[in-house]
């Protein structure tokens, strides 16, 4: 009993999102909410069956076998399957008998590889990619997409309807685009992946479990794309390069109240030097090319920050690629973090220069960095600033730093 | 916000040969100058680098090799920024390191078609 209580949630984790994919796959998206019923159907059954009569010898095999001959039942019994679903079915199979639903490793891979691009398809809004890849990719519940989002089941619900009505009127087919549109697809895929992987890496939820399950499916998706020659391009290994760095800083970075530990204040003991290595191999993997993406130049910035040691060649790099970085594509929090390595690499006085100049009064960071530069320049200043970023500040960790900056130079 | 753009304009052929490590710390005041722009949100296109040669086309297909013409400045590049008014752009424009080598940025509002 004890035994299928804990694995159930398990397999649903990994097995749900395959089964979906390929149950998906046959009846097309436009029926999707039926193959994930089909998918729900078969872990229900599995937790009473399993309770009453314990494990099956191969739980995964017991669940394939149980979702196959649910679709099977419901093909049969449906009529909607001669009238909308037969013209649907590729190979034009004709007996349901001879039906077969294909869950090799190969076909459910190339299914969710398929089912990523119709999620990120152009045609619906960022978030509502995001939401229904963590639903039908990841395999999350919408309770925990909507403590992921910091909202409630009701938005995410309904987030989720009008996303699959979306792609039902716009016909997207469970396909990998043509070779002529790949790359523009995947630009839109890997932008999903990357704000999923921020997600869980910024997100200020509490449950410090759920977010790094957030991360960890961001890179397993891009893993995916890399285990693919079709999309196996230098930006998807820029994008899991910099993944890799980010996580290696995971258990360093969050106290366990899930708040953020700054960067100088991390323990680098505990910092996974294994991730740091993978994200050495993707990086390079990701220089074949000549196109130079925002992934390539955030995964270069997490590398210089790999290496604890404050070195003018450090800090110099950082610069040079927020200073590209910021060409390609402007953010607040990347022109900041600029400023910052601006003023380990060119000296405190240029910075202040600079920092003024970018003039983001309500950004509490803004007021930190500023606070911080002004620190043993002009201490005033630096007090003035660190009250109005501790005023700003939403974030309880946050405070606590400004207060003891405030305090420390009052007490200077 | 308007648009405004910089050419950058200096005596090329009179510039010494510079060594690589001067090379370098010039990219580099570049680098941070336009870095600089585009932290504030400021910079529309970086714009690019003209090369040396060229030719001047001129009324009767007559050609001279050569940017230069009479006068012994050229125009060695542009870049466009958004800036709220010409004194602010012209401001802007006072960071640039074309002046460590006696050059000029002429700046110039947009007048969209």
């Amino acid at each position: 009993m004890k035994q299928s209580e804990e694995l159930i949630p398990h397999l649903f984790r990994t097995e749900y999102r395959k089964l979906t994919a390929v149950l998906t796959k046959i009846f097309g998206l436009e029926h999707i909410e039926i193959a994930e019923d089909i998918s729900s159907d078969t872990f229900l059954m599995a937790s009473e069956t399993w309770g009453i009569k314990g494990l099956p010898e191969n739980p995964v095999a017991w669940l394939y076998t149980v979702a196959k001959n649910k679709a099977k039942d419901y093909l049969k019994r449906n009529t909607l399957f001669d009238q909308k679903i037969i013209p649907h079915i590729q190979n034009n199979i004709s007996e349901i008998q001879e039906f077969e639903i294909d869950l090799s490793d190969q076909n459910i891979t190339d299914c969710q590889l398929q089912m990523m691009f119709a999620v990120c398809h152009p045609s619906i809004s960022t978030e509502a990619q995001i939401s229904l890849s963590l639903r039908v990719l990841c395999g999350f519940g919408i309770d925990e997409i909507a403590n992921a989002f910091l909202t409630n089941k009701e938005v995410i619900n309904k987030r989720l309807f009008r996303a699959k009505e979306k792609l039902r009127t716009e016909q997207v087919k469970i396909e990998l685009p043509n070779p002529s549109e790949i790359e523009n697809r995947l630009e839109i895929v890997l932008r999903t992946l990357y704000l999923l992987f921020n997600e869980g890496y910024y997100s200020s939820g509490k449950d410090v479990t759920l977010r790094k399950d957030v991360c960890l499916e961001a890179m397993r998706l891009t893993n995916l794309l890399l285990e693919n020659k079709a999309t196996n391009k230098p930006i998807v290994n820029a994008l899991i390069s910099l993944m890799c760095f980010h996580s290696s800083r995971f258990e360093a970075r969050i106290n366990p109240n899930g708040e953020t530990i700054l960067y100088q204040d991390q323990n680098e003991d505990l910092w996974n030097e294994e991730l740091i290595i993978q994200g050495e191999y993707f990086l390079n993997q990701a220089y074949v090319g000549d196109k130079l993406s925002k992934y390539h130049l955030e995964a270069g910035i997490a590398y210089w920050h790999t290496l604890k040691q404050d070195t003018k060649e450090k800090w110099e790099n950082i610069l040079q690629l927020y200073n590209k970085l910021l060409q390609l594509e402007y953010s607040p929090i990347a022109a900041l973090n600029r400023t910052y390595a601006l003023s380990k690499a060119n000296g405190k006085n240029e910075a202040i220069i600079e920092a003024e100049k970018l003039n983001l009064v309500s950004n509490h960071l803004y007021h930190a960095l500023l606070g911080n530069l002004y620190t043993g320049i002009e201490n005033s200043k630096a007090i003035f600033h660190f009250q109005a970023a501790l005023k700003l500040t939403k974030s309880k960790a946050d405070k606590l730093v400004m207060a003891k900056n405030i305090h420390d130079l009052e007490s200077a | 916000m308007k648009e405004f753009l910089f050419v950058f304009r200096n005596d090329y052929r009179a510039m010494h040969k510079s060594s690589p490590e001067e090379m370098q710390a010039e990219t580099k005041r570049w680098m941070d100058w336009i870095g600089g722009i585009a932290a504030q949100n400021k910079l529309v296109d970086r714009g690019n680098r003209l090369a040396d040669d060229g030719n001047t086309v001129k009324p009767g297909n007559v050609i001279t090799d050569g940017p230069y013409m009479e006068i012994k400045e050229s125009i060695g590049g542009y870049t466009l920024v958004r800036a709220e008014s010409l004194e602010d752009a012209t401001e802007m424009a006072k960071g640039c390191p074309i002046f460590q080598n006696g050059g000029s940025v002429e700046v110039r509002a947009i007048n969209p078609l």
